[in-house]
C-alpha cells in the first residue's frame, strides 16, 4: 500500500529497520515511508515498538540493522545537521522540576548549537503563547499538571521553525479541550508545510488529524498508506432501508451481494420499514448507484440507502489483534 | 517555513552557561555548600567556646593554633573536610551528571536538540569540576571569615619555621584550596563515568562516594603499599608542602599528574560508554 513517491519526497524513510534487545526483537524490519507535507499517524497498541522506532529515528538508540533517512540525511551519521530541523516530543515531556517552564525551554534550546541566543527569549515566549502557557511561564514545572507538562513539551518542539515534528503521543494527559487544541495546532502546522509524524494508540485521534497512517503490531509495520487507502482495503457496507425485504434480497443476491436483516436502527424514521445490511459491493465491481437503480427498477421502495466504509477501527483491530494484551 | 539552521550559530558557551546556572540555581547545590560552610563555623565555635586549651597534637592538624591565629580555621576545616565531606558532595554532583538527566528524561531532549554526546559529556565534566572548586572555596572562605571574626589574626608561622604576613597566608590558604580542588578532579571523572552506566542517580552518587572511601582505606593498608601511589586519594592530604618557605611544588605536581591520569582513564570509559549508549530513559 506504500505510495510510489520518489525518495526525495520522503521526510522519513527507513529500510529494514530492526532493533533487538538481547533476544527480543522490538522493531522488526520496518520500512517506513513518510511523505513530506503529510500528517503521518503512527498507530499501534502499547508495546508495539512505536517509541523504540522513534528513538531510532532520532538517533537516541542505534539500530541493530537497517537504514534510516530523515529529511534527506542519513541517521545517525548526519544527526548534527538533521536534528536541528526536527521538533521532538519523545515518550512524553521531560523537564527540570526545579526550573520554571520558560527556564526549562531556554535550557533545552541552549543545547541546540544552531539556536540563536539573541532570539531565545522571544522564541520561548512565542512558543509558550502558542500552547496557551504564557500565564504559567514563571511557575516551576514541579507545580505543573500533566496536561501543562504535555503542552510545555509541545512548546519545546515548536521553539524553532521545523521541517518535521515527531510527536510521540502528544495528547496524552490532555483534557478534551486540550486534545482539540493539539489537533488544531497540528493541522495549522501541517498547513504551513511542516511534516508531522505523530504516534498514538488512539485510533480516533489519528483518524481526525492524519493524512497518512502506518500501523505497528508486535514490532512490525503491518500497514502503511493514506488514510483513504487503508480504509478502502476494508470492505464497504451498504445499508438499505425498505419495507420490501424479500424483493430487495432477491435483487441484491442477483448482484452478488450477501444480505442480512439488521435490527431497526435507532432513529429510524419509518415504523414499517426494516433495515437490510449487505456486505460489499464485493470487489468494487458494483457501483452504489447501480444497486439503487436495480432495486428501484424491480419495484423495491428505497427509503434510505447508505454506503458505509469499513471503519478504520475494524481494520486496526484486524491488523493488530483485539484485547488488552500488551504485545511483547 | 524554513527549518534550516540559522546563519548565525550560537556559541558553544550557551549550553555551558546553562549547565552552570542549572547546577548553581539548584537548592540541593546550595544545601551542600551551606553544609560545607558549616564545618569551619562549627570548628571555630567549638574552639572558641571550649574552656580547655587544645593540646598540640590532639584533634585535627592545626587545631591547636586556632586560638592564637584565626587564619588556621580555614586550613583546619579544609583538612577535616577532605576525607569525607568534600568527596561526599563531589560524589553527589558528579554521580548526578548524566544519570540525573536520564532520570528526569531530559537527557533525550538534550541529545535530540542535538547537544552532541561528546560535547555534553565535556560540559558535564566542566560543571562537576566547577563544583569541586566552589565547594573547596566555600570551606576556605567560611573558615577565613569565622577565623577573622572570632580569633586574633596575625603573621603565620609556617611549617618550615618562617613567618609570613596575613596577606601571604591568605594566598597560602587559596593555594591549599586549589590543591584540594585539583585532588577532587579524578573523583569527579570517576563519578561522571559511573553516571553514564545507570539511570539511577542515587546509585551513581553512592558508588562514587564508596569508591572514595575504598581508595582511602586501601591507602591506609600497609599490605597494599605497592598500590598506594596509584590511588586517586593518595595525595589528598599532601598539601603541607604549600605551608613551607619556599613553597615546594613537588606534591602539587604529583597530585595533578595523578588526577590527570584518572581524568584520562575515567574520561575514556565515560566516552566509550556514553557515545555508544542507547538512551532509553
Amino acid at each position: 500500500m506504500t505510495e510510489g513517491s520518489p525518495p526525495a519526497d520522503l521526510a522519513i524513510e527507513t529500510d529494514g529497520l530492526s532493533k533487538r534487545f538481547g533476544h527480543r526483537t522490538v522493531v522488526d524490519g520496518v520500512d517506513l515511508a513518510v511523505p513530506r507535507g503529510s500528517v503521518f499517524g503512527f498507530l499501534g497498541p502499547n508495546g508495539s515498538g512505536k517509541t523504540t522506532t522513534i528513538r531510532l529515528l532520532l538517533g537516541l538508540a542505534s539500530a541493530s540493522s537497517g537504514h534510516i533517512r530523515v529529511l534527506g540525511g542519513e541517521m545517525p551519521s548526519q544527526l548534527a545537521t538533521v536534528l536541528p530541523r526536527v521538533g521532538p516530543l519523545v515518550e512524553g515531556p521531560a523537564f527540570y522540576p526545579f526550573l520554571s517552564g520558560a527556564a526549562n525551554l531556554r535550557r533545552l534550546d541552549s543545547a541546540d548549537l544552531h539556536a540563536s541566543p539573541r532570539t531565545r527569549a522571544a522564541r520561548v515566549d512565542e512558543a509558550l503563547e502558542r500552547v496557551g502557557l504564557s500565564h504559567a511561564a514563571a511557575k516551576k514545572v514541579r507545580a505543573y499538571s500533566l496536561g501543562m507538562k504535555q503542552r510545555l513539551g509541545i512548546a519545546h518542539a515548536l521553539l524553532r521553525p521545523r521541517e518535521l515534528l515527531v510527536l510521540d503521543e502528544p495528547t496524552n494527559g490532555l483534557d478534551p479541550q486540550g486534545t482539540r487544541e493539539v489537533r488544531g495546532l497540528v493541522r495549522s502546522l501541517a498547513a504551513g508545510g511542516t511534516t508531522v509524524f505523530v504516534s498514538s494508540h488512539l485510533l480516533a485521534e489519528v483518524e481526525q488529524m492524519c493524512t497518512h497512517v502506518g500501523v505497528m503490531s508486535v514490532g512490525k509495520l503491518v500497514a502503511q498508506g493514506t488514510l483513504h487507502e487503508l480504509r478502502a482495503a476494508g470492505k464497504a457496507t451498504v445499508r438499505l432501508h425498505t419495507p420490501d425485504i424479500e424483493a430487495a434480497v432477491r435483487v441484491l443476491t442477483r448482484l452478488g451481494l450477501q444480505s442480512e436483516l439488521s435490527p431497526p436502527q435507532p432513529g429510524s424514521y419509518a415504523s414499517d420499514g426494516r433495515s437490510l445490511v449487505t456486505t460489499g459491493p464485493a470487489g468494487h465491481d458494483v457501483a452504489p448507484e447501480a444497486i439503487v437503480a436495480a432495486l428501484v427498477s424491480n419495484g423495491v421502495r428505497v427509503r434510505g440507502f447508505w454506503v458505509e466504509n469499513a471503519s478504520l477501527e475494524e481494520r486496526f483491530v484486524s491488523l493488530t489483534g483485539e484485547g488488552f494484551d500488551i504485545a511483547g | 517555513m524554513t527549518g534550516a539552521p540559522d546563519a548565525r550559530p550560537s556559541s558553544s558557551w550557551s549550553l555551558m552557561a546553562s549547565e552552570l546556572s542549572v547546577l548553581f540555581r539548584r537548592l540541593r547545590t546550595w544545601a551542600m555548600l551551606l553544609a560545607l560552610a558549616a564545618i569551619p563555623l562549627l570548628i571555630a565555635a567549638a574552639v572558641k567556646l571550649s574552656s580547655h586549651p587544645v593540646a598540640p597534637g590532639r584533634g585535627p592538624p592545626f587545631l591547636d593554633r586556632i586560638t592564637q591565629n584565626g587564619l588556621f580555621v580555614a586550613v583546619t576545616a579544609m583538612t577535616v573536610s577532605v576525607p569525607l565531606f568534600l568527596p561526599l558532595t563531589v560524589g553527589v554532583v558528579a554521580g548526578d551528571t548524566v544519570a540525573g538527566e536520564a532520570n528526569l528524561g531530559t537527557l533525550r531532549y538534550l541529545l535530540v536538540a542535538p547537544a552532541g554526546r561528546v560535547r555534553l559529556l565535556l560540559i558535564k565534566y566542566v560543571s562537576a569540576a566547577a563544583f569541586c572548586l566552589a565547594a573547596t572555596l566555600t570551606v576556605a572562605a567560611a573558615g577565613a571569615l569565622a577565623g577573622v571574626a572570632l580569633f586574633p589574626v596575625g603573621p603565620v608561622t609556617l611549617l618550615s619555621g618562617d613567618t609570613v604576613g596575613v596577606g601571604e597566608s591568605l594566598v597560602r590558604s587559596l593555594l591549599i584550596a586549589a590543591y584540594i580542588a585539583v585532588s577532587l578532579l579524578g573523583l569527579s571523572a570517576i563519578g561522571l563515568a559511573i553516571s553514564t552506566f545507570t539511570d539511577v542517580p542515587v546509585g551513581a552518587m553512592a558508588a562514587t562516594v564508596v569508591l572514595s572511601v575504598v581508595s582511602q582505606v586501601a591507602d591506609n593498608l600497609p599490605q597494599l603499599e605497592w598500590l598506594h601511589p596509584w590511588l586517586f586519594s593518595h595525595y589528598w592530604l599532601g598539601f603541607a608542602d604549600l605551608l613551607r618557605q619556599p613553597v615546594s611544588w613537588t606534591s602539587f605536581g604529583n597530585n595533578a599528574l595523578l588526577q590527570a591520569a584518572y581524568i584520562v582513564a575515567a574520561g575514556a570509559l565515560a566516552y566509550g560508554r556514553f557515545t555508544s549508549k542507547d538512551v532509553l530513559s
